[in-house]
């Protein structure tokens, strides 16, 4: 993995956020950024490199990319519905949004179908509640899921792969 | 109609950008502030005005201020806390959402206060979009020349970033906070040294959460005196309540801290009552950590008084029968939900985002979860209950963070008001697994309000 100039600029601009000495804030949000230029997760090459642009110890960054739960270890498919679970979604049937998930795609929480265009991911609570139920899909939020809802998205998701 | 002082002009159009908000008479305070007050005065001010911390704990707000500490030539920090991640909470999202310049505003007015002359807003990495207009927004505010070097001539400098999260809700503790900011696992520190000691970066710093810096700005326009006629006793001024679960009218609401918890939840200004024409069997009314209640003691407290939505009515009666206003994540459940299903799912929430450090937390999260499962699935023994409760006794206080508290407290309170629920999943084993175990006497004796 190397970044290109234009790349390695934006590194630059994300750590001149913090006083001289303290760029290892930047680890954060720049293991954000090379997950996203790495195809959605983070190899050991790609978190060595961040050590590397950011001149921290390797095993700084992998004690990092462990413990945030927005960072994937693993290669995930190219869409991935991440449904909240916890508590106020769960009274707003969001285990109903997983089942039908699991019957229309026929992967469980955890698993990604055969083709590596879908992925499941039960998560906690996002800040979303009162419009449950619902998911993160990218950067975005998805609410007040339905099953057509789910069924557009399934088509959406296959459409971006094509 | 309750008075709006946060979000009155959260629904103009444009307000999210700089020039509407300007000419909606944005930014006055931090005018008022760098031309005609001093540092302390504005502190002064805040502190006359008896806001509480709206992250969950309620700790005065101008006294934590008046906690920093101010050693010669050492950098002071201002950080927001965005990380909003206590289940039933999504208020911070909306303002931020809606009217961000709000909270630019009052950070700036704060900073100038605390001395921050670069103020930090840490924003859970799952909320991308918001981080996006935050970013404009301090670009717009910046360009306009609210941010900067010696801003409206005052010789205040100030800058402001906005720094993501990665998903872990300990980050919302604020040692754990610092920690993430300094790039490193959200573990939470041992206090003391207190923040205001030895902050980020080791120099003395402020944590506030969002809502409590946006209402620095109606305090600084009008006044701590005028803030602080608004609500009830020690509730001063309005409170943002997410309101969720299964509610006619679910969303965000801002109310003065005056009104009964009765017309909070059926009123058509706000909840507008259970959906579908359901009763209500209980209700977490401060974010997932605090005291679950059942219906009948939470309109009315145990002395038979009509429960409020001020701080100290929601915990009249402490924990044997009150709950927390906490960080205003209102959840309500209709006759048809399962108080140990949804004691579970938060048992799983807790397991997932301990951060490991304390063995009580990191093991006794894990244990709760499976023995809450296991009664859920009609696989658990009488004695379970019992051995829930201990645990989480032993949880409690033992902790070097709150997240230990906070994962008892609704095991505790599940146990404590909805025994009888446990022990029919564990008597009718069969019947858990189809079916739920319903409104019982929760709503008794204590009269079911109906919408008025
Ligand atoms: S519980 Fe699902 S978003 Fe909060």
């Amino acid at each position: 993995m190397k970044f290109s100039d234009d790349k390695l600029k934006q590194v630059d601009e994300m750590i001149s956020h913090y006083p001289e000495g303290k760029h290892k804030s930047a680890l954060l949000p720049l293991l954000h950024f090379v997950q996203k230029e790495n195809g959605g997760w983070l190899s050991s090459e790609a978190m060595d490199y961040t050590a590397e642009l950011l001149k921290i110890a390797p095993i700084e960054v992998y004690e990092v990319a462990t413990f945030y739960s927005m960072y994937n270890l693993q290669p995930v498919g190219k869409t991935i519905f991440e449904v909240c679970q916890t508590g106020p979604c769960m009274l707003r049937g969001s285990d109903g949004i997983v089942d039908y998930i699991y019957e229309k795609l026929g992967i469980k929480p955890g698993q990604t179908t055969a083709d590596g265009l879908f992925t499941l991911k039960t998560v906690e609570c996002l800040g979303a509640c009162g419009y449950a139920p619902m998911m993160q899909l990218g950067p975005d939020y998805r609410e007040h899921l339905t099953k057509e809802k789910i069924d557009a998205l399934i088509a959406e998701g296959k459409t971006k792969a094509n | 109609m309750g008075r709006k002082i946060l979000l009155d002009k959260a629904h103009i159009e444009g307000i999210r950008h700089y020039d509407v908000y300007r000419r909606e008479g944005g930014y006055r305070s931090v005018e008022k502030a760098l031309k005609t007050m001093s540092p302390d005065a504005v502190t002064e001010e805040v502190k006359k005005s008896g806001l509480r911390g709206r992250g969950g704990a309620g700790f005065p707000t101008g006294m934590k201020w008046g906690f920093l500490a101010k050693p010669e030539g050492v950098p002071r920090y201002l950080v927001v806390n965005a990380d909003e991640s206590e289940p039933g909470t999504f208020k911070d999202r909306y303002l931020m959402e809606f009217i961000p310049h709000l909270l630019i505003e009052g950070m700036i007015t704060a900073s100038y206060a605390l001395g921050s002359n670069v103020s930090y807003i840490y924003i859970r990495g799952e909320y991308w979009w918001v981080k996006e207009i935050l970013e404009v927004a301090v670009q717009e505010a910046r360009n306009a020349g609210w941010l900067g070097k010696n801003i409206l001539g005052s010789g205040f400098d100030c800058d402001i970033f906005v720094q993501p999260g990665a998903g872990a809700y300990i980050c919302g503790e604020e040692t754990a906070l610092i920690e993430s900011l300094e790039g490193k696992r959200g573990n939470p520190r041992i206090k003391p040294p207190f923040p205001a000691v030895k902050g980020l970066w080791g120099c003395p710093t402020v944590v506030n959460n969002v809502e409590t810096i946006a209402a620095v700005v109606p305090i600084v326009n009008d006044g701590g005196d005028e803030y602080a006629k608004i609500g009830i006793g020690k509730s001063t001024g309005t409170k943002l309540i997410s309101a969720c679960g299964n509610l006619n009218k679910p969303g965000v609401y801002e109310i003065e801290m005056n009104i009964s918890v009765e017309e909070f939840l059926y009123s058509d200004e706000y909840c507008g009552g259970i959906a579908n024409g359901k009763r209500l069997k209980a209700c977490i009314p401060g974010g997932s950590s605090v005291p679950i209640l059942p219906a009948n003691l939470l309109l009315k407290t145990a002395k038979g008084e009509t429960r409020m939505m001020t701080y100290e009515s929601l915990s009249d009666g402490g924990f044997a029968t009150g709950s927390m206003m906490g960080s205003g994540g209102f959840i309500a459940m209709d006759e048809d939900q399962c108080v140990v299903k949804h004691t579970y799912t938060l048992a799983r929430f807790y397991r997932h985002e301990s951060c490991g450090q304390c063995s009580p937390c990191r093991e006794g999260t894990g244990w709760m979860e499976k023995i809450l499962l296991n009664i859920e699935n009609g696989k658990g023994k009488m004695s379970d209950i019992d051995l829930l409760w201990d645990i989480q006794r032993k949880i409690e206080g033992n902790t070097i963070c709150p997240l230990g508290d906070a994962a008892a407290w609704p095991v505790a309170a599940a146990i404590r008001h909805f025994r009888d629920e446990f022990e029919w999943h564990v008597t009718n084993p069969t019947d858990a697994l189809k079916g739920n175990y319903g409104l019982a006497n929760y709503a008794k004796p204590l009269e079911i309000a109906v919408a008025p």
